[in-house]
């Protein structure tokens, strides 16, 4: 996937400028909270839950070597194969090679932000293997030439004509003249297109949300089906995982997906949560012939035990996201690459250098809801701060900034010059105000108040009021 | 060193930089041997104050957009489906697999549905399973893989009914891994398990809920009260 958080900046303006997207977001501002939220409220043990779930993914994480182990052995035994793979690079070389030895044509691809985190279809059309995205919304994506714009509603972004021009453009040999008046329709439509590629790949791709070391399965969590079509039809079933997402027992994977559904569309649990455990067995009638999982590291090994250790515990449940004020303005694509939002803005600097993902960790109003709504207990606004540290250590933020930090600080050591040069600055302000007491517009800072009113200061500073009322005290 | 090893050894080597007193290596395989073979059960969510379970299954059936009905016997399902498929105009062709339990349902005389067996191929209009279970705290059935219930009737058609005996239901997920393990082993399962709560869905259009996504459109679950 083409990296664009550099442009971070640029692609917050445009959004915010774009007022289908804007339009698209208001469903995430209302949908999403308000589901988590009463999800929350329907089960007294929501809490309970978190803590246990987080205390689990920090049991495994502190054995994670001896759990790999030990899954990679149950997975051998149930005739499954595992690959281990580093980077990104040998993951795909590990599926290009298993499409290869089945003269594989075309593979279907339940939603996985893994592969999209190794950039796998592109890949794959370079090799001349046709990936076919099946999930409603990745569909719709794919069609477009689009990345997922948010990990688990990837569509999020685009409102009912958009899809429905595309499908106009996509499918011509369907009557020109057809209604698509409902989204009943479009969904119909997707069905049926994608009936036929289920049924004639030859490769079925998938994630995982977690990996059971118990009994070496692979559980995938959908409300569609199709991660489910994806990997009984195809004669091979590839499974593509992070190594964090591994969980002990199916007692750990209980306690996490309870959390997880809630967490992410408020449900109480996905229409279907599968394990699969190895291929098809002697007496089966259908089911995969070769099951493989490709173990995916990509920097995640050297994570551990860093002050971005606790990142590992993500479920890629998008509650922060969904809860996040800067998401909320400006939607997934700005953010450049895979992971958007608050947990993107902590991963993505560790796999794709700070020196690229500089501005995201900066983005954040530090208001710490993605925290609080983290059924993990991920701390991001801390390992933002880390990140904005490492950042500034590194001299990578722009000279301006370094510079104005550098001046602020000055003058925060010399407080009655500081106090002196404010109360200019106040007063100055409160007279641009006039009597509407905002502030519009301002010199050299128009790409702030574009989109933000300034309430103009009113009275003393605080310094001036504090002195007052200690003196009036006395 | 192969990429396998590279990733166990880079894992130990930053357990062992960040963690001062990580334990010895035969107390830390031990924890984990101990953690799978006692398998935990953490924090249930308490029910005791939901109705009966019974109740609280169908309530959640319903809640997940799936028809439930109850009867007392095989011989009764089979008069129910023949009369979910009647009232659904739905053709009289039903495609199973070899479940012994279905050899219990009596088909009304003259109208026997046609029966088909084996795995679907995409064309089935309705189909038939048996669950293994049923999981009271959130309405869902679990249904195992194998040529008795091949995983594909779960997918593929667009109308799937399914079976489950009363004496399956269990209360919780966890009562189901107790069940699964008794069933295939530990440590062991069928190829697939299915956790089934409703009919296929999508809401990736502008985010509005609509039933029938890639699996079936309509979900029928029959409780059997009979004992086995
Ligand atoms: S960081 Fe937390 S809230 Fe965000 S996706 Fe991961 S688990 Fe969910």
């Amino acid at each position: 996937m083409k990296i664009s958080s550099p442009e971070f900046k640029n692609n917050a303006c445009n959004a915010l400028d774009d007022n289908q997207l804007q339009g698209a977001l208001r469903h995430v501002r209302k949908n999403f909270v308000k589901k988590r939220a009463d999800a929350r409220r329907d089960l007294p043990e929501f809490d309970a839950l978190r803590d246990s779930a987080r205390a689990i993914k920090d049991h495994t994480l502190a054995h994670l070597d001896l759990y790999l182990e030990h899954y990679e052995k149950k997975v051998i035994e149930s005739g499954g194969k595992v690959h281990w793979a580093t980077n990104a690079a040998e993951a795909r070389g590990i599926i290009m090679d298993i499409c290869r030895k089945s003269n594989a044509r075309t593979v279907t691809k339940g939603k996985s932000m893994i592969t999209e985190e190794i950039s796998l279809n592109e890949f794959l059309e370079a090799n001349e293997i046709q990936p076919v995205e099946t999930d409603l919304g990745e569909y719709i994506i794919q069609l477009r030439g689009e990345n997922p714009s948010h990990i688990i509603a990837p569509a999020v972004h685009l409102n009912m004509d958009q899809i429905r021009d595309e499908f106009r453009k996509a499918h011509t040999h369907l009557p020109a003249e057809r209604s698509m008046d409902e989204p009943e329709t479009l969904l119909r439509e997707a069905r049926q297109i994608l009936r036929d590629k289920f049924l004639s790949a030859d490769v079925g791709i998938t994630g995982a949300n977690f990996l059971v070391a118990e009994t070496g399965s692979s559980l995938i969590v959908t409300n569609e089906g199709n991660g489910d079509l994806t990997q009984i039809i195809p004669r091979i079933h590839v499974v593509v995982a992070s190594i964090e997402k591994i969980v002990p027992t199916l007692e750990d994977m209980a306690q996490i997906t309870r959390v997880l559904a809630r967490s992410a569309t408020g449900q109480e649990t996905t229409v279907y949560s599968t394990l699969s455990t190895g291929p098809k067995r002697k007496t089966d009638e259908d089911g995969p012939e070769e099951y493989h999982v490709v173990l995916l590291d990509n920097g995640r090994s050297s994570m551990l035990g860093t002050e971005f250790s606790e990142m590992l515990r993500c479920i890629r449940c998008g509650a922060c996201m969904n809860h996040c004020p800067v998401y909320q303005a400006i939607g997934g694509h700005a953010y450049g690459w895979v992971y958007p939002g608050p947990m993107g803005s902590v991963l993505t600097p560790t796999l794709i250098g700070i020196d690229k993902a500089g501005h995201l960790p900066n983005a954040s109003t530090f208001c710490g809801r993605c925290e609080a709504v983290c059924p993990m207990h991920i701390p991001l606004p801390k390992m933002m701060r880390f990140w904005r540290e490492r950042e500034f250590e590194q001299h990578l933020s722009a000279p301006s900034h370094r510079r104005n930090l550098t001046l602020w600080a000055w003058f925060a050591k010399h407080p009655s010059l500081y106090r002196f040069v404010t109360s200019i600055g106040m007063r100055i302000l409160a007279i641009w105000g006039g009597s509407a007491k905002r502030i519009n517009w301002l010199p050299m800072a128009g790409g702030w108040t574009k989109f933000r009113v300034l309430p103009a200061p009113e009275g003393p500073t605080f310094i001036r009021q504090y002195q007052r009322a200690k003196r009036n005290a006395r | 060193m192969n990429s396998r090893d590279k990733i166990l050894s880079n894992i130990r080597q930053s357990l062992t930089s960040s963690q001062k007193n990580l334990s010895s290596s035969d107390e830390r395989k031990q924890a984990v041997r101990r953690r799978i073979g006692s398998h935990p059960r953490g924090i249930i969510p308490d029910l005791s104050s939901k109705h009966k379970l019974l109740t609280l299954f169908q309530e959640k059936v319903e809640a997940s957009e799936a028809s439930y009905s109850k009867v007392k016997s095989y011989v009764d399902a089979a008069a129910e489906i023949q009369q979910y498929l009647r009232q659904h105009n739905l053709p009289q062709r039903i495609r199973m697999g070899k479940d012994k339990r279905f050899k219990k349902l009596k088909w009304g005389k003259g109208d026997s549905p046609q029966i088909q067996t084996g795995p679907s191929d995409g064309k089935d209009f309705v189909c038939l399973s048996h669950a293994q279970g049923g999981i009271c705290e959130t309405g869902t059935l679990v249904l195992t893989s194998g040529p008795d219930n091949p995983t594909s009737l779960n997918f593929l058609p667009e109308t799937h009914i399914i079976l489950v005996n009363k004496k399956d239901l269990q209360e919780n997920y966890e009562d189901s891994w107790k069940a699964l393990r008794r069933g295939f082993g530990r440590g062991k399962l069928s190829r697939t398990v299915n956790m089934i709560t409703g009919p296929s869905r999508s809401a990736d259009i502008e985010q509005t809920l609509i039933l029938g996504a890639h699996g079936p459109l309509r979900l029928h679950v029959i409780v059997v009260d009979e004992a086995k």
